[in-house]
């Protein structure tokens, strides 16, 4: 008689392990080889990279349209300022909890848009990190219009304050995607993923869709608001209007859309391309947004499994891989 | 008194919101879509406008006639050649592909105008007011704007309750599956929608510049005024959308009398407390928010 | 003169494959009846015929053309309508515009809304009420006098038993009856087969997605009828 079994990994995803410790081994290198130039480009990277994988498991697991993810993008860098300088926490340690605080106000955030569905949820998620901004904008105590900057790392050497930077950087990137793999493999993942397949089969089947969506949106803020301290960290000057900015949604969308929704490749793939294209078209103004956009039309309208899907099915390859196969043996 | 006056400006100003609203709630109506682009587009009216007045020394509101038939043909082949491929395929793809647009909209008005921020200017009727006695005053051209919100409110209570084509829209927002079986060619219906959406946008955005300056970047804005105007008044009702725009105006003009930075928020806050109170909105169809 | 022919249609849902190469034929001025169990895929032939459902461009011919890859509305312009599974009424239309509705294409024919009215006394009565406002008789009295109204030349009627009382059905059957009388080509497809074998000069059992049985209803015994229907 045949037995089945579940199967977790294939031979790419055992070289894609291997893989991911050597890149993440090249990375730790850099401080030494590499020029801070360099070094702040893996921090951004590392940002929009994070920003995108918190977004994925929104969109693409979750089933969750937001465009308003940059509300945590700027919450997480003001809590950073403000923890820092007005309550003297460790500005290193401040980026964590930045994360938290944003955390805390995607609670009652997620009691407000978590009303609507589908496109109107999308625009409510909008109009929230609306609110953010100009309740920011008018306040004096964080700067009003013109914004704060961050004074705590001020007693720092330059290098130290880069190099723990950067540190920071590689950690929050690799617990992320860690985090991510690991709980997408897990019980809860697998109830994320058929509640995006299916909310009324999935609820019928004992998956608690309202209590899994709000922990979803919560982690998703947690990420979202680290990875806007991280960045603030690195450029030390934040305003209203750039931390608040629609932009970071429009570049995660970009990345998702082009690498790949819904898969934990495509990300890395459409941070690759991202900046790729950023540095061709530099010199081209606006055009660069245009391309931007028209791309991501494209990939939704004709290929929107992205480019790392397209790889995958080609080669029905997957190095991340969070379904189970069941296999026939005997 | 001076109260008064700001709620009367206020009320003026939800005409205009009405009309950016309209727009929005056909598609939504018809097919369930939110194009994230709504705003944008209606800047995109004002700028071509901004050409006509220019390259043929007209009065914008001269220069309607010829922007509303570009923007419908332009909605028409939207639908036509990029929208409705994504009919079917849930909600996603439609989001993120009008969001795509509302990128590309933007920067290419940026890139072909600069960032100035630009005014249509109809040679005076925008400062003329009238008295209304008691010492209030308001501004013709907020009247008309609200005038003519109420006419095409009219117009498409009308056309949607009374003709062919407004059958088909309604039963193809019941039941689009079953529409096609009544022989509703529903490529063509939404497209039809799409054109109207995008000729209302436009009225609604040639308006706006004549009224205040805006910018490549301006469009945002609209949509999310649009957005919650229809909300407040609630899915599925067209005066709602009227109410729900006089109410956000209202917000709005109160809030910028407290304090001129707190104008829009004040705006987003009672949207937001509206949403607590009654979800599905004042007005609406059905108790759903979906 | 055959009106309907259908050679080996096959239809999907996604990957579930829920006709296997069914042909049938249908006379001008016929009524031709498919009857069989549940999921037998009866309703599933109807939305393939009324072009609600993908078929391949041959496997359906109507009149001599191939209108098989035709989208559902522009077959309504040859005649061939479809009273729905469900009647499908509109929420947001009232009984009169239900009526109107069905009219869209605006083909030419002896049904207007008079005539419906005088077939259905009661939709009269009922006329600017909302469709779905009416009992479940009504409403399928509603969605047959709509499907008139596109003047038909093939008329697929789907279920109309469903949910109703005897003598409800009953009437309904008259009033097929009635239009067989007048020239309209009929399919109708039920469960019950006790009132559909009246009407129809031929029928076709279905199981599992293929013809399990072809015939004329009073050449028939019940056993075949019974065999073929449950499976032997």
């Amino acid at each position: 008689m045949a037995t089945v079994h579940v199967a977790r990994t294939t031979a790419a995803s055992r070289a894609g392990v291997g893989v991911a410790l050597l890149v993440v081994a090249a990375l730790s290198a850099v401080p030494w080889v590499g020029d801070a130039g360099l070094m702040r480009a893996i921090i951004e990277f590392i940002a929009l990279l994070v920003l995108a994988q918190m977004w994925n498991l929104l969109a693409g697991y979750a089933g969750l349209v937001s465009i308003g993810q940059q509300a945590y993008v700027g919450l997480g860098g003001y809590a950073l300022i403000v923890l820092a300088d007005d309550a003297g926490v460790n500005p290193f340690l401040a980026v964590p909890l930045a994360g938290l605080v944003a955390a805390a106000l995607a609670l009652p955030t997620a009691a407000l848009v978590f009303r609507f569905r589908d496109a109107y949820f999308a625009v409510g998620t909008w109009a929230v990190a609306e609110v953010y901004r100009l309740l920011v904008a008018n306040t004096d105590a964080l700067g009003r219009g013109t914004g704060r900057t961050l004074k705590a790392v001020f007693p720092l050497a330059r290098e130290t304050r880069e190099l723990v930077t950067y540190a920071i950087a590689l950690a929050v990137g690799v617990a992320a995607l860690v985090a991510v793999y690991l709980y997408l493999r897990s019980r809860r993942g697998l109830g994320l993923m058929a509640i995006r397949d299916s909310e009324p089969a999935s609820a019928s089947l004992g998956v608690d869709v309202l209590r899994t969506k709000l922990a979803v949106y919560m982690v998703a803020a947690f990420g979202t608001g680290t990875t806007g301290a991280l960045l603030y960290l690195n450029l030390l000057r934040i305003s209203p209007d750039a931390a608040f900015s629609i932009n970071w949604t429009a570049y995660t969308i970009f990345i998702v859309v082009i690498g790949g929704l819904g898969t934990l490749e495509g990300p890395i793939v459409g941070t690759l391309v991202f900046f790729l294209l950023r540095q061709l078209l530099a010199d081209y103004g606006a055009w660069y947004m245009i391309l931007l956009g028209a791309l991501a039309v494209v990939a939704m309208m004709r290929y929107p499994q992205g480019l790392w899907g397209l790889v995958a099915e080609r080669w029905d390859l997957q190095f991340f891989p969070v379904q189970r196969r069941v296999q026939r043996r005997g | 008194m001076a109260w008064l006056d700001t709620v009367l400006q206020g009320v003026l100003l939800g005409g205009l919101y009405a009309l950016f609203a309209t727009g929005l709630s056909v598609i939504f109506g018809v097919m369930r879509l939110v194009n994230l682009a709504h705003g944008d587009f209606s800047i995109l009216a004002a700028f071509l406008a901004v050409v006509f007045v220019q390259r043929l020394a007209l009065n914008p509101l001269v220069g309607l006639v010829l922007v509303v038939p570009i923007m419908a043909a332009l909605g028409w082949w939207l639908q036509r050649l990029v929208l409705n491929r994504l009919l079917g395929r849930g909600i996603v793809p439609a989001v993120l592909v009008t969001f795509g647009l509302s990128i590309v909209i933007q920067n290419g008005l940026l890139e072909t105008f600069s960032a100035d921020s630009r005014r249509l200017n109809p040679g005076g009727i925008e400062t003329a007011s009238v008295a209304l006695g008691g010492g209030l005053a308001v501004g013709v051209f907020p009247l008309l704007t609200f005038a003519v919100a109420v006419l095409l409110l009219v117009g498409l209570h009308l056309v949607i309750g009374r003709t062919a084509i407004g059958r088909a829209f309604r039963a193809a927002s019941d039941d689009g599956a079953t529409a096609a079986l009544m022989g509703i060619d529903r490529d063509r219906l939404y497209a039809l929608a799409m054109a109207l959406s995008l000729a209302i946008v436009a009225i609604a955005g040639i308006f706006l510049g004549i009224r205040t300056t805006f910018a490549f970047s301006s469009g945002p804005d609209r949509l999310l005024f649009a957005f919650e105007a229809v909300i407040i008044g609630g899915l599925g009702s067209l005066w709602g959308t009227l109410v729900g725009g006089v109410m956000l105006g209202v917000a709005q003009t109160l809030g910028a009398r407290l304090s001129p930075g707190w104008g829009v928020l004040t705006g987003h806050l009672v949207f937001l407390a509206i949403l607590v109170v009654r979800p599905a909105g004042l007005f609406a169809k059905s108790r759903r928010v979906d | 003169m055959t009106l309907l022919s259908v050679r080996n249609l096959s239809a999907f849902y996604g990957d579930f494959q829920a006709l296997f190469g069914v042909s049938l034929d249908a006379a001008e001025g016929e009524t031709v009846a498919v009857i069989g169990a549940n999921g037998a895929g009866k309703t599933t032939f109807l939305r393939a015929l009324a072009g609600a459902l993908p078929a391949p461009r041959d496997a359906v011919a109507f009149a001599g053309q191939p209108v098989g890859g035709w989208p559902a509305h522009a077959r309504v312009d040859l005649g061939i309508v479809l009273v729905p599974e469900g009647r499908k009424i509109f929420p947001s239309l009232s009984v009169r515009e239900n009526l109107e509705i069905g009219a869209y294409r605006r083909r030419a024919g002896p049904w207007t809304l008079e005539r419906v009215y005088g077939l259905f006394p009661v939709l009269s009565e009922r006329r600017d009420q909302p469709g779905t406002n009416l009992s479940g008789g009504e409403q399928q009295m509603l969605a047959i006098g709509r499907g008139l109204m596109a003047n038909p030349r093939l008329l697929l009627v789907d279920e109309i038993s469903l949910g109703l009382a005897p003598v409800v059905v009953k009437h309904l059957y008259e009033v097929l009856a009635g239009l067989h009388r007048e020239g309209t080509t009929l399919l109708v497809v039920e469960q019950d087969i006790s009132q559909v074998l009246t009407v129809a000069q031929r029928v076709y059992c279905f199981r599992k997605g293929s013809v399990a049985l072809e015939g004329v209803p009073r050449h028939l015994t019940r056993e075949q009828i019974s065999a073929a229907y449950f499976g032997a």
